[in-house]
């Protein structure tokens, strides 16, 4: 049993939280669009092994047929446009098929019209930033907040910490540098629109189990959608060398049954309506302008 | 005939100067100034290398035990600038100055008092760049590829960008020399359909240098001004934008990559010929295959950027073109395996380190194609796949290359055969222990780890620890190497004869081994059957 898990998770066919040890492939991940990569990274992988074993079988049946010490003598041809022609060809077909199934599934990716939810998400050094702003058709009032690496992860990182990283669990699970204070909460079977861009260097927002990553730069807003098919805790991390935290800066994102994200979100509207106005204030009128100058020495402390 | 014309080469009036500084910083001769480029770029290759044992050692185990985040980033970023413009560049320079005048048939190269420049910026350049991390800021800690705003937040960025304005101007006019050389100074007879593909491919590599290094230096002139000058290009308060960096950044980066794999296929379809006593097979193929890749690298700079969020037209266009890539990059692997079918092999250390980068290379190849496709990308773009890619191709690639043009003409530069246990010795440690290092990466990658990070949750911890004891021992087998080198030039007492290797070709071993310091004062007569490629047509 073990050990079928084991092979399992090397060679990576579920949805996965969070990164196996000893695994092999890419997650098959937990978005509707997450099978993308993950079949085009198999076929293209089959692709080169054939290929490979041909070439390389070639070279070693050649290394042994043709040596000098077993009497080979040396051909003089140094032509052969048959084979030319054909070993030319075949890799250009092969070119074809691989760019027509990516067209295909490049052309879904950047579709994210018929979006039910937008979540706007900003990165800093070095932590992120998440806001709501609308949720089946209507506006979502004041809900955002920053997420930043757990507080056990960042003890036990601090270098001569003397602290065990193997310590650092959520039940049985392993989180070290992978869990956040507070993760990104969000309904399943809902296509959820994220507008991502920075608020002072270059980050990129990576939860592998959604298929994709995109780039959070200052100045612009990207775009980039999801449809969660499985209700489960996902991990990811910064994708973009961001000074000196950027290993630093997790990712979670918590998807719910839509009844239960309902029921979240509808807490979150009460929380910041509530009288404690001016510090709720505070922290959305901290949101930040995405045009920030960029030229200042690192604003984030770490944590 | 070819004895009347050489005779002159054994009485050599003039010799090398007498000297030390009037032979060493005064140059202007090809085989010395070579000669200064190599032991240049091994002491970086050991350098850059140091910096790698120290990122392999803090991410030998999860948690961080030896440095801190801030000067990690140093060593990657340092690492890789070190290795680039200082190893893998240089060395190919180094190579291409002592072979190409002897392989056309030239006395010496173009321009040898710019050429004796252009070594020297060098190592002022090096100096400079390393010096920063003296500084009190420290070094440079946005990754080579400097991208803004980030690099702007560097002290030292200014010392940083001055390096690389010297560096750049060492090649271009190391290309211009090129150039010039190939163009104008060829012997009568040496068609430039009938050169070595070695020549070809600097003779390309130098017209992408010239058109890209300018392009590296506007674009971290723009940062410099970004940061002290008041300009806003890649300021988007300022009107500017970040990604325009990339753009910039990355036109040059792409042809840079090929400038450092470009003459490594050159060396490979000279050493692969010679060892199985077989021509090339299909030579013209393989010089328009270089040439062909060298037009395409000039249109899919921006697969570096499939994560920026391009549109939509922009990633297909470039996954279109990057995918090309693969076709005359296949024809050259397709190539050197039939050249070495049909032939009489055998295996000194040269053809050794030649084989293992026919496969290894085709593997970082492999790996390349994958990265191609724009959906897939999306997952392995910033990860250890992309770390693996170009460590497949850029040391079991470029590295190997270098190495085994080093072990295939020691001979012609010292007189003296290298010792060809221990030379086997340095290969299979180096093959064995290079894959331990990168493979791994491919998984680390797959299963999520993001590149340029200082430490990792613990399900990466396998992958990581096998990868850095990969990485200490080839490290350590380099050491070999340098042993291999010294014993050969000190201490050897095998001497190498004029043709040093049985089946090898070509007007560079038609003079005694060691080269004279002055070679071909009088143009040789060229007999076509004495070079690798007299008769293109056969």
């Amino acid at each position: 049993m073990a050990w079928a898990t084991l092979a399992l998770a090397s060679f990576g066919s579920a949805a996965q939280a969070a990164p196996g040890p000893w695994q092999l492939n890419m997650q098959r991940g937990a978005s509707t669009w997450s099978p993308v990569p993950y079949h085009l990274n198999n076929i293209s992988l089959g692709v080169c092994v054939v290929i490979g074993v041909l070439v390389f079988g070639a070279m070693f049946i050649a290394m042994f047929r043709f040596r000098k010490s077993r009497g080979a003598v040396a051909e003089k041809w140094s032509h052969n446009t048959t084979l030319e022609i054909v070993w030319t060809t075949i890799p250009v077909i092969i070119l074809i098929v691989l760019a027509y199934l990516a067209t295909g599934g490049l052309t879904s990716w950047a579709d994210t019209t018929g979006s039910q939810m937008t979540v706007k998400v900003t990165g800093y050094q070095w932590k992120w930033r998440y806001d709501y702003i609308s949720y089946l058709g209507k506006p979502v009032d004041k809900v955002g907040f920053m997420s930043k690496l757990d507080s056990l992860s960042d003890q036990t990182r601090q270098l001569g910490s003397g602290m065990d990283p193997y310590a650092v669990k959520v039940g049985a699970e392993n989180t070290y540098l992978l869990n956040v204070d507070k993760p990104l909460v969000v309904p399943v079977d809902t296509k959820i629109r994220f507008l991502i861009t920075g608020g002072d260097v270059i980050h990129s927002w990576w939860v592998p189990a959604l298929g994709w990553k995109l780039d959070a730069i200052p100045g612009i807003v990207n775009v980039a959608w999801t449809n969660i098919t499985t209700p489960g805790t996902y991990r990811g991390q910064c994708a973009e060398l961001c000074g000196q935290d950027h290993g630093f800066m997790p990712i979670v994102v918590v998807a719910k049954s839509k009844a239960d994200f309902a029921k979240w979100l509808a807490g979150q509207e009460a929380k910041s309506a509530a009288p404690a106005a001016a510090p709720a204030a505070a922290s959305t009128a901290a949101a930040p302008q995405t045009a920030q100058i960029a030229v200042a020495p690192a604003t984030g402390k770490q944590g | 005939m070819s004895h009347a014309a050489t005779h002159d080469q054994h009485d050599d009036h003039h010799g090398a100067p007498k000297g030390f500084f009037q032979r060493w910083c005064m140059s202007t001769n090809h085989k010395d100034i070579g000669t200064l480029y190599l032991i240049f770029a091994l002491t970086m290759f050991f350098i850059g290398g140091s910096f790698a044992m120290v990122i392999r050692a803090e991410l030998f185990k999860p948690g961080l035990q030896l440095v801190q985040p801030y000067f990690f980033n140093e060593m990657t970023t340092l690492h890789a600038l070190v290795m680039i413009f200082g190893a893998i560049m240089p060395a190919f320079v180094g190579l291409g100055n002592w072979m190409i005048p002897l392989m056309i048939g030239a006395p010496d190269m173009a321009l040898p008092r710019m050429n004796n420049l252009s070594f020297w910026i060098l190592p002022f350049a090096f100096v400079l760049l390393l010096s920063t991390l003296f500084l009190p800021g420290g070094g440079p800690a946005g990754g080579w590829t400097m991208y803004p705003p980030l690099a702007l937040q560097s002290g030292s960025l200014a010392y940083v960008v001055f390096a690389i304005h010297l560096m750049g101007i060492s090649s271009i006019m190391g290309a211009i020399n090129i150039i010039a050389t190939i163009l104008n100074m060829r012997a009568p007879g040496m068609d430039l359909l009938k050169m070595p593909v070695f020549v070809w491919s600097w003779l390309i590599t130098a017209f992408l240098l010239i058109a890209v290094m300018p392009v590296l230096a506007g674009a971290v002139t723009m940062l410099l001004t970004d940061k002290y000058f008041g300009t806003n290009f890649f300021n988007p308060g300022g009107g500017g934008d970040p990604v325009l960096y990339q753009h910039i950044f990355w036109f040059f980066g792409h042809p840079e990559v090929y400038i450092m794999i470009l003459p490594a296929f050159g060396i490979i379809s000279e050493v692969i010929p010679t060892f199985a006593r077989k021509p090339i097979f299909g030579y013209k193929a393989m010089v328009f295959a270089i040439a062909s890749i060298a037009f395409l690298s000039f249109i899919v700079w921006a697969h570096h950027m499939f994560a920026v969020g391009l549109p939509l037209g922009a990633d297909i266009f470039f996954m279109y073109a990057t995918m090309l890539i693969a076709v005359p990059t296949g024809v050259k692997v397709f190539n050197w395996v039939s050249t070495m079918w049909g032939g009489s092999m055998t295996f000194e250390t040269p053809m050794l380190f030649a084989i293992a980068f026919v496969i290894l290379f085709t593997i970082g190849g492999f790996s390349g194609l994958m990265l191609a496709l724009v959906p897939a990308d999306f997952q392995y773009q910033d990860s250890y796949f992309v770390v693996a890619h170009f460590h497949y191709v850029l040391v079991t690639g470029a590295l190997f290359a270098i190495i085994s043009a080093t072990y295939y003409w020691l001979p012609k530069w010292t007189g003296q055969m290298y010792s060809e246990f221990w030379g086997k010795v340095h290969f299979w440690n180096s093959v064995v222990w290079v894959n331990v290092l990168f493979f791994p990466m491919h998984f680390l990658g797959l299963a999520g780890m993001p590149r340029r990070i200082p430490d990792y949750n613990v399900a990466f911890a396998n992958f990581n620890m096998i990868s850095s004891i990969g990485g200490f021992l080839f490290g350590a087998s380099q050491l070999i190497f340098l042993g291999v080198l010294i014993h050969c030039v000190f201490f050897s007492k095998k001497k190498a004869a004029e043709r040093a290797w049985e089946g090898a070709k070509g007007l560079e071993w038609t003079v005694p081994s060691p080269a004279p310091h002055h070679t071909f004062d009088v143009p040789p007569i060229i007999h076509d059957e004495e070079l690798a490629h007299g008769n293109v047509n056969a």
